[in-house]
């Protein structure tokens, strides 16, 4: 599968506070998690992202706390990868679990600036940013995250390994 | 090779021999927490997913901390929807305001008995990783890992290497846990022990209470650690003692020590008598400065929360304010971190004294830490806290500031009416 879109760049250490402010707890509604996304680091983000954007970042990207509406609340934005150098192991799950795609990869969170459109192929690994020609190569996923993927989430991955919906 | 005391403890809930870093396995859980913002997602999780009842109604903790008493209508809908749930579910550990064991997540899980060396608990707050204190292996997840735990009483892990930090030393006076761990993320970074254990060692350990060792503990993930955790001493005995006499005696755990030829990426060694009463200045907390060095105005100061909101805490704030008084202008704002703190500090005079000082007294809350309520900041205002995090609009406005410090110097500070150590006080 591949997405394309413009690119939203980034530094290192992009916070879930940030993210999605705790103000906005209130709700875990995606609808209304979006509308506040990125507030507090790029107040126009929400006016501009379109649907098929990608989010390119430094290191430790979604670090800090646990709240899994901050995955949620990119992904419901219209965010359709976060690129990052590294990933804060919480938000590294919570992305996994909640199916935003993200790939791990120094060079592109590097070498892809603010604007860049940029395409990449999940299967592969390969981002492509089509605005300098430049070609990236993420790092893979091991094969027991890969399997969480492919079921759709942990949610699906655990009902699956339990033998369907039921008492799991 | 050699297991660390993390990794003794995942392969032992794996019902693996041995692990090594980098395995993925699947563990059996022996608690799964969860609060009023991230359970109420979970709950609606575990129904999609057709979940009928909990794993085991004696292991999972549901706290109604972060915006309770709840601050508006939409929080309170929040924590009735996990009231709703734990009744339910019938959950032994519901802690509900008032009652004797609340308050802050992780201020009472550990007071109240219910964490003990060599166990293996996630909790959907960052700050999970506290328990290390004691010797169990804990960790933060988000709401879907919650839910899928609550349903499975198992999750999965990706066996983490560590970074040994080594202790001597004796801490100079008014040193405390706070000024050792905001030294060691400055040292390291925020991302320094990124997917890594932090294992605490060394002659300087007997130093700390365990108290300190929980704040130190507490902020393993400020430097993106998965967790932290201490060797089991007197102090932890003593501790468990106190907390749970009778699961101590009944020998319900295990006291797991790393392997002599365990394997670590990198040793840290820190002299604890160099270590100076420490800050975080906005807007990571990485950005430490020795706090005799910073001279800057303040607007408010907060004590308390899951990092600093313990009897210890509470106790050597008012020594520090007996007799004194916060400056005209500044709020001081003094969270005792849960109901059997705020008691003792009732029974022993303490929250006159912080009255006598001018300070304001709050129920246990997580509230103003990260910016939920009872404490909030204007722009332009600049907090002394001994909460956890200084990241943009943390605690309020995004042009707000917050300067993360130790209970000496937060108490000092509002005292001073700027950023001030004990010693500067007359």
């Amino acid at each position: 599968m591949k997405v394309k879109g413009n690119v939203f760049k980034y530094n290192d250490n992009v916070d879930t506070d940030v993210i999605i402010p705790a103000r906005h707890l209130t709700s875990a509604d995606p609808e209304q998690l979006k509308l506040h996304c990125m507030e507090d680091i790029d107040p126009s983000f929400v006016s501009k992202v379109q649907s098929g954007d990608i989010m390119v970042a430094g290191k430790n990207f979604g670090c800090g706390s646990s709240r899994e509406h901050a995955p949620v609340a990119i992904k419901a934005s219209g965010i359709s990868l976060v690129i990052a150098s590294d990933f804060a192991r919480i938000f590294y799950r919570n992305a996994i679990n909640v199916g935003l795609p993200i790939m791990e990869c120094p060079e592109a969170s590097e070498g892809i600036m603010q604007g860049d459109v940029v395409e990449a192929d999940f299967d592969t690994g390969i981002i492509t940013d089509i605005t300098t020609g430049k070609t990236y190569s993420a790092k893979p996923f091991p094969d027991f995250i890969k399997k969480i993927i492919d079921c759709g989430g942990l949610v699906a991955y655990t009902k699956e390994k339990s033998g369907g919906a039921g008492d799991i | 090779m050699g297991m660390t005391m993390t990794q003794k403890i995942l392969a032992a809930h794996a019902g693996l021999q041995s692990v090594k870093s980098g395995e993925l396995i699947e563990a059996k859980l022996d608690l799964v927490l969860g609060n009023d913002v991230t359970t109420p997602p979970a709950i609606k999780v575990f129904k999609d997913m057709g979940a009928g009842s909990v794993f085991d109604k004696d292991k999972v903790c549901l706290v109604p901390d972060h915006f309770t008493p709840n601050k508006d209508i939409k929080s309170a809908e929040l924590t009735k929807c996990m009231r709703c749930f734990a009744r339910e579910q019938n959950i032994s550990h519901y802690y509900e305001l008032g009652q004797k064991g609340m308050g802050i997540e992780h201020v009472i899980l550990p007071d109240n008995g219910i964490v003990f060396p060599g166990d293996l608990i996630i909790g959907a707050d960052s700050h999970t990783c506290t328990y290390g204190a004691v010797g169990a292996f804990s960790t933060g997840v988000g709401s879907t890992d919650l839910a899928c735990a609550m349903a499975s009483g198992s999750t999965w892990f990706k066996v983490p290497e560590a970074i040994k930090v080594v202790l001597t030393g004796k801490p100079s006076e008014y040193v405390t846990g706070k000024d050792i761990i905001l030294h060691l993320i400055g040292m390291i970074g925020v991302d320094g022990a990124l997917y890594k254990s932090l294992e605490f060692t060394g002659e300087g350990t007997h130093y700390l209470s365990m108290d300190q060792r929980l704040t130190i503990c507490n902020m393993a993930i400020e430097c993106g650690g998965k967790n932290g955790i201490f060797p089991i001493d007197e102090v932890t005995l003593e501790y468990m003692e106190k907390t749970n006499p009778d699961r101590l005696r009944n020998g319900k755990y295990v006291a797991y020590t790393p392997d002599e030829d365990a394997e670590y990426s990198e040793v840290i060694e820190i002299d604890l008598s160099s270590v100076p009463l420490t800050v975080a200045l906005p807007h990571l907390p990485s950005n430490t400065r020795p706090a005799s060095e910073v001279d800057l105005p303040i607007d408010q100061v907060v004590i308390g929360s899951c990092t600093n909101g313990r009897y210890e805490d509470i106790k050597t704030a008012a020594e520090i304010f007996r007799g004194r008084h916060v400056k005209e202008g500044i709020r001081c704002i003094v969270i005792p971190g849960s109901q059997r703190v705020y008691r003792r500090a009732l029974d022993e005079g303490l929250l006159a004294v912080f009255d006598d000082a001018g300070c304001v007294i709050s129920t246990p809350t997580c509230g103003p830490c990260l910016g939920g309520h009872m404490g909030i900041l204007a722009a332009g205002e600049r907090c002394v806290s001994t909460t956890n995090r200084n990241f943009v609009g943390r605690m309020g406005h995004v042009e707000s500031e917050v300067i993360l410090a130790g209970i000496p110097v937060a108490a000092a500070s509002a005292i001073a009416g700027k950023v001030a150590t004990p010693f500067d006080l007359e």
